[in-house]
This record gives C-alpha cells, structure tokens and sequence, in this order.
C-alpha cells in the first residue's frame, strides 16, 4: 500500500470526502479511507439533502449530484392516535433553481461526492476498516492503523470523518464514551411505488418531492416519524431517542409498524412494497455532545464531531457535515502550511473557519431544541391539547352552539394536564430560538 | 418476533431484503456471565436488527451476521464491559444499496 500521505480521511461520507476533496485541491498528498465496499454503503439518513452549501464547493452540483426528487411541499404534523394536524407549505420557488432541498439515496449521493474527492486528487481506499490510530514515540497521532495487511497508514494529520460511532474521537481522547440519552435510533423502510402513483397519492408535478416530518406516531416513545417521496420508492421511518426505547420494552419494526398504520399515514402507503430495511444512530444533541474538535495532529467532523442539526422544524445533517469537512480541510491545510498541527492551532483555526459559516452557528442558537421536542410536554401533551381543540372546533355539535375558544383552550389544558408555568417556558424557550 | 401488522412484512423477509457479507469472524463479542446477571436486557429490545435472544440459562445468545452496525447494543448497555463492539472487517457487514 502507498504510505506516503500527508492527511489521512477515515470515512467517505459527506464530511470524509468534502475533506478529502478540498485537501486534494489544495495540492496535499491524501488518502481517503472507507469501510464500506463503496461510498456510501454503511449510510443512512431520513431522506433530504440541501445543496446549496455545495454552491461554492462543486459550482456545477445542479447538473451533476444524483438526485430524486426536489422537495417542493413541506408538511409538519401532528399526530394522535386518532387525529392528525397539518401544517402543509407548498411553494413552486423550491422546484427551480436555486431550489433548496432535495432526496436523494445515499450510495449514490456518497459515491458522487467522493467521485469529486477522487477527481481532486484523493486516494481513495474501499473496503478498509481504521482500526485504531498510529502513534509515534511522543504518543502524538501520526496516521491509523487498518484491517488491510501491512495496513499502517502513516501521515502528518488524521481527519476523522467516521461516523456517530466515530471510535477514532474516543481514542483520541477527544470523546467521551457515548451516553445513549444523547442519541436517536432511526429505522426506515424503502417502500416501492411508481413514480406517476407517488405524484398522484401526494399531489406532485413529475419531479418534485414531498417531505412530511411528524410529531406524535411513536407509539410513546420519545421521537418523530418522517415520510419521503423518491423518484420510484418512499422513505419511511422513526425516529426513537434510545433511553424512552429501551424504557417502552417495545421493538422498533413494532413501532414502525404501528406509524405505517395510523389512519393519515397508512393510505400514502397502501400496496408499496419493502425493498430495504435498515437503522442508523443520530447524534441528536447537539453542542452538548459535541467533542472536543482536535487535537495533536487530530480533528473530527460530521457525525463524529455531532454536527447534525435535530432541531424538529430542521432536520439537517448531510449539510452539516459537508461544511464542516470543508472548515476541517482548510484549518488543516493552514496548519500543514504553517508548520504547526498541535491540537490548540487546529482547534483554533477550525472553530474559526466553522465562524464564519452556519454549523456552529445554528448548533448554538438551537442549542435547547433537542431538549425540547424529545420533552414529554412536546411529544404528548402538545399534539394531543392541540388536535383536541382543532377537533372541538371544526365539531358541529348542534342545538349546542359553538364554543368560545378561551372556554375550550382551558377546558382541553386541564384535561391535557398543561401547566400554564410549563407552557410559557415553552413558549419563551422557543422564542428565544427562533425570534 | 412479534407477529406482523396486517399488510406487514415478517420479521425475516423484513431483514431479507439488506444485503449483509458475512465476515469470517464476528464483530460483536458478548459476554455471556455478565450477561446472566442482567434483568434490563436493553439489547433484546433495542437491537433494529433483533440479534440479541434470551436463552433458557439466563443468558443471550446473538448472532452478527445480520447487523446494521448501528451501535445501538453497546450505548444501551447498563452492564459495563457485557457488550464489545467494532465495526466488521473492510468489505464486510451490512452494504445498503438505496438508504
């Protein structure tokens, strides 16, 4: 094996190979490690990527990344086990350029962007398992160990791009061991349509996608279900955080299965048939997770470094990871330059580079969101206060004449067992997020 | 498994459709007496994959082939040490072709 790297990339994902891409461009000798047969094939995600962090990155992304459908209808729903509330936004402008978010399956988006990666220069290495880091004589980071025979790979920097497990962090010293309360489990079922019957079942010109992100529909366990549209398959899962999992005794398919059922979701479903099954972990907490960035001759990104935004009104992850492999690339390129890879000028140089951009900016300001949507008051107590008042006005309960609103609003708090002191935390916690 | 939803797949064709190439050797490595000593069995629960059985004796029987290398067993694991995961060799393990 060629050992002459001077960066080293554990894992092809969207940071991995942006890493590896901007390393490459900056003429740095790089090896890009995957696991996987392939790019892309130990991925999954819900379902959408937005693009346009690549604008700079890959000007000519529009033409080229492999996309399914681009999302012009966004709902967020409520659901109960009887009723379901929708806020349904359609707009044509997310049809044209510039767009805004996209599906898209991650073998081939993965394999797109480390084609790119490739293209700039980077070696990339499949079917190969970083198994621990190289050290040399002072203990400092000086590449990885893998699975291959005589598989040292030694090199001045280490960029761990390898995932939510990211066990090249812990080693490292930069995190923690894992606390499950942090984390979601998501399943997902690929479920196969035809393209002109997803258009007609979610009212869809031919190319354009639906995204439905739904709040309520776990069957009580702490999390969301979303719903995709793909050109000829839908994406369908849950979201469940581990400890209210565990806690239920209840097995995710279950759970999944239950979703699938419930009255304003099983239609869209009807007939499609399962192709693939699969899960994944999602760090789901955000700057209180996130690890320390660097350290000698070592940085982290993406899932590894927990730059996912679960937020419930966003859920972005592949962006976050795009950006951040770029931001790693060019605080590691600037320390290779200036001859200075301590973990101090990395993680200084890196922080600064993810300023100027939106991940940790985003992460800060929604800092108090993951708290909230997993909160017992958000998963249960809302949806249900809310479908009931819906469902108490849209009732014509005649000779009884309507309700007034202030009467219902209390009536339904008392019965949801709202707290006013609660609900007006809530309330300022969300304002100070999102005003 | 439980039994399927109407209109539900079962719990085998459901994990027919991933593909997985088996390694040689097993990735997961269990540790059957701390295992004996556990009431919780989190894993039997949370697994996506149901790859972790109680058996007769007490223990828990797994198997790795099928894993979707989640990490899931190891982070709900209240008995320190009963579960030691990695992922599988280079090449092998789950290989997603639409996720």
């Amino acid at each position: 094996m060629t050992t002459d790297f001077e960066v080293v990339v554990v894992g092809a994902g969207p940071a991995g190979s942006t890493a590896a891409m901007q390393l490459g461009r900056a003429g740095r000798r790089v090896c890009l490690l995957e696991r996987g047969p392939a790019p892309g094939s130990k991925n999954l995600f819900g379902g959408v990527v937005y693009p346009r962090v690549l604008d700079e990155l890959i000007p000519s992304w529009r033409e080229e990344a492999p996309f399914e459908r681009w999302i012009t209808r966004r709902a967020t729903m409520l659901l109960t086990d009887t009723q379901a509330l929708s806020v349904d936004f359609r707009t044509t402008a997310w049809g044209a350029a510039p767009y805004n978010g996209a599906t898209a399956l991650r073998p081939a988006f993965d394999a797109w962007l480390a084609g790119r990666a490739v293209e700039a220069g980077a070696v990339l290495l499949t079917s190969t398992t970083a198994v621990g880091l190289l050290r040399d004589s002072t203990g400092r980071v000086a590449g990885v160990t893998t699975d291959r025979p005589d598989g040292d790979l030694p090199a001045s920097v280490v960029v761990a791009c390898d995932g939510v497990n990211s066990f090249l962090a812990k080693e490292a010293g930069c995190a923690a061991p894992s606390d499950p309360a942090n984390y979601t489990l998501g399943v997902k079922e690929i479920l196969a349509l035809p393209a002109d019957e997803i258009e007609r079942r979610f009212g869809l010109c031919a190319g354009e996608g639906a995204d439905f992100e739904i709040l309520g529909g776990t069957g009580g366990v702490a999390g969301g279900g979303f719903l995709y549209t793909n050109r000829e398959t839908i994406s369908v899962g849950l979201v469940l955080s581990l400890p209210s999992l565990t806690a239920s005794g209840r097995r995710p398919e279950e759970l999944l299965a239950g979703f699938k059922a419930h009255p304003a979701i099983a239609p869209l479903l009807a007939g499609a048939d399962l192709v693939e099954y699969g899960a994944h972990l999602i760090p789901e907490a955000g700057v209180s997770m996130m690890p320390k960035l660097a350290a000698d001759a070592f940085v982290v990104a993406g899932d590894a470094a927990a730059m996912c935004l679960a937020s419930g009104l966003w859920l972005e992850g592949v962006n976050f990871a795009i950006s951040s492999g770029a931001a790693a690339a060019a605080a590691v390129t600037g320390a290779l330059s200036g001859g200075d890879t301590s973990g101090r000028r990395l993680e200084a140089a890196y922080r600064k580079e993810l300023k100027a951009g939106f991940v940790l900016a985003d992460l800060e300001r929604l800092k108090l969101a993951p708290h909230l949507v997993l909160s017992d008051r958000v998963q249960n107590r809302y949806p249900q206060f809310v479908c009931d008042i819906v469902e108490e006005i849209f009732t014509v309960s005649n000779p009884t004449p309507k309700p007034r609103l202030r009467s219902l609003v209390l009536s339904q708090a008392r019965r949801a067992g709202l707290r006013w002191r609660e609900l007006a935390r809530d309330a300022w916690t969300s304002w100070r997020m999102l005003g | 498994m439980t039994t399927p939803m109407a209109g539900e797949v079962s719990f085998e064709d459901r994990m027919a459709t991933t593909e997985f190439r088996v390694a040689p050797g097993a990735h997961i490595v269990v540790d059957g007496d701390a295992c004996r000593g556990c009431t919780t069995r989190e894993c039997v629960t949370a697994c996506p994959a149901g790859l972790f059985v109680p058996i007769a004796d007490g223990g828990i029987l797994f198997n790795y082939e099928q894993c979707f290398e989640c990490g899931t067993c190891y982070m709900v694991c209240n008995t320190s040490g009963a579960i030691t995961w990695r992922y599988p060799e280079g090449g092998a393990g789950v290989v997603y072709r639409q996720t």
